[in-house]
């Protein structure tokens, strides 16, 4: 259950993350991308869910983690993400509701590098009953 | 001149085991359902199932290939409304199609169907392009 205070709070990332080159080669890979001049469009995934992780389960926020499902993603691009960015991030808790015993949690994710907002995006988690 | 209506060609990727774990090593997504069958069978999954966001990412490579590589996305999203499943010794199709629904100056808007099996994976896939001529 989530804490009812916490709809409508952002949270900082603890720190920059920098981009590497072969992070984005291994992930163009998958995918078959051999132009890796630029990050693929869902690269930036990987930050987003992890700042959630990390948010959404702090003791004082309570969501159960090992029960979640991923129920949708939009992404907004303002800027693609090259190796060497610095990126910042910060997410806030948009809505949560509950439907059927299953706990539904918006979350947004801004990145920026610098002043400038280069990725944001949506995510619909699900915390099955 | 790209028009509404304009069906972009069919694409079939194939989703093995293989690709799973090189996806769940690359996104840091490292939950057992995408790897251990046992696990995916124990939390009441019919098998392995791919990782929403390596359907996404496929279906993105499909529209960056037509649209000119990953700068050429500015917005895309997708619900996932059934999982794909991938058994041990069989790659799974993942079919994928594309329509032009909008165009408002130089950003196009797609409509994207993505299946597995026959069956529809994603919904409400959108993307909205610029088109880079390479």
């Amino acid at each position: 259950m989530l804490a009812p205070d916490s709809v409508g709070r952002t949270f900082a990332g603890a720190g920059a993350i920098s981009i590497t080159q072969s992070e984005i080669d291994a992930f163009a890979a998958v995918v078959g991308e051999t132009d890796t001049t630029f990050a693929p469009p869902t690269f930036t995934i990987r930050i987003s869910l992890d700042q959630f992780q990390n948010i959404l389960t702090k003791p004082e926020i309570g969501l159960d983690w090992s029960r979640l499902v991923h129920g949708d993603q939009k992404f907004e691009i303002f800027h693609p993400v090259k190796a060497g960015d610095s990126l910042s991030c910060s997410a806030t808790i948009e809505s949560y509701r509950v439907a059927a015993g299953n706990e539904i949690v918006s979350v947004r994710s801004d990145l920026h590098r610098g002043d400038e907002l280069v990725i944001s995006s949506w995510s619909t988690l699900v915390v099955r009953a | 001149m790209i028009e509404v209506g304009f069906s972009l060609p069919e694409k079939v990727v194939f989703i093995d085991r293989t690709m799973l774990k090189a996806y769940a090593d690359a996104s840091g997504d490292q939950n057992p359902i995408h790897q251990n069958e046992e696990f995916a069978i124990s939390v009441g999954l019919p098998n392995v199932i791919a990782h929403g966001m390596l359907t996404m990412a496929l279906v993105a490579k499909y529209i960056t290939d037509w649209s000119g590589g990953s700068i050429s996305v500015k917005e895309f999203g997708a619900r996932f409304i059934k999982p794909v499943i991938v058994a041990a010794d069989q790659p799974t199709d993942l079919t994928i199609n594309g329509t032009v629904s909008d165009v408002d100056g130089d950003r196009i808007k797609l409509d994207l169907i993505a299946t597995s099996a026959g069956i529809k994976v994603l919904g409400m896939s959108k993307a909205v392009v610029v088109k880079n001529e390479q």
